[in-house]
């Protein structure tokens, strides 16, 4: 830990605050998916730390790198989209698969799909 | 004394991170159904990756930044794979 000394005190005190909120986020998800009652509501949880959770330390982690280096260093962006576009592609499944399951299975938890049907559709109202 | 505050402030994120990984593990082993133990297993891909930048952040090892995106991507494909697999019962059809 000999790079600590290198760091201008700004630099050190803005990398500590953004790797603190983004573990502190990361936590409060993982506690949030212990708490939740049902899969629907725990799904919503881990989300935290994938978005500013992710966002937070890769930040911190491009601040430290471009002081060290005396030069813009943006290669954690790439983390940092990569996290946030495949999160939502892979819940939104998950979140279907576990849809379908329940439908399939009858549980009384997930609304039927009949229920779709009393909504008018587009044809209809056009006309 | 700003380093001390930075290797300290890194230190307990680590423990932080590492608390979020044993929240998930509880989750994934007790988890009533199998959408519970993937959505875990992909939320600890995550947290692992974060930890990994930590270390890095720690070392000022440029090293570190590869083996995450590794994880990344990784978490993602198998995470895909899993939904896939709930979803229709096979993974490539």
């Amino acid at each position: 830990m000999t790079h600590a000394l290198d760091l201008p005190p700004w630099a050190a005190l803005l990398t500590s605050v953004l790797v603190l909120v983004g573990a502190g986020l990361a936590l409060l998800g993982a506690i949030g998916t212990l708490r939740f009652g049902s899969f629907f509501e725990r799904v919503h949880a881990p989300t935290l730390g994938t978005s500013w959770g992710t966002g937070a330390i890769a930040l911190a982690s491009m601040v430290c790198f471009s002081v060290l280096g005396s030069r813009l260093v943006v290669h954690e962006l790439l983390i940092g989209v990569f996290v946030s576009v495949t999160t939502p592609v892979t819940l939104m499944l998950l979140a279907r698969a576990a849809l379908y399951r329940d439908r399939t299975e009858e549980n009384s938890n997930v609304p039927p799909r009949s229920s779709l049907q009393g909504v008018p559709r587009r044809q209809e109202r056009r006309s | 004394m700003t380093a001390a505050i930075l290797v300290w402030s890194i230190s307990i994120a680590q423990v932080m991170l590492v608390a979020a990984m044993a929240c998930y593990a509880y989750r994934l082993i007790r988890g009533p159904r199998a959408q519970d133990r993937v959505l875990c297993l992909d939320a600890m891909y995550v947290s692992a990756m974060l930890l990994i930048l930590t270390v890095g952040i720690r070392t000022a090892d440029v090293i570190y930044f590869e083996a995450a995106l590794i994880i990344a991507v990784l978490g993602f494909v198998s995470s895909i794979a899993l939904a896939k697999f709930l979803m229709r019962g096979e993974v490539i059809e």
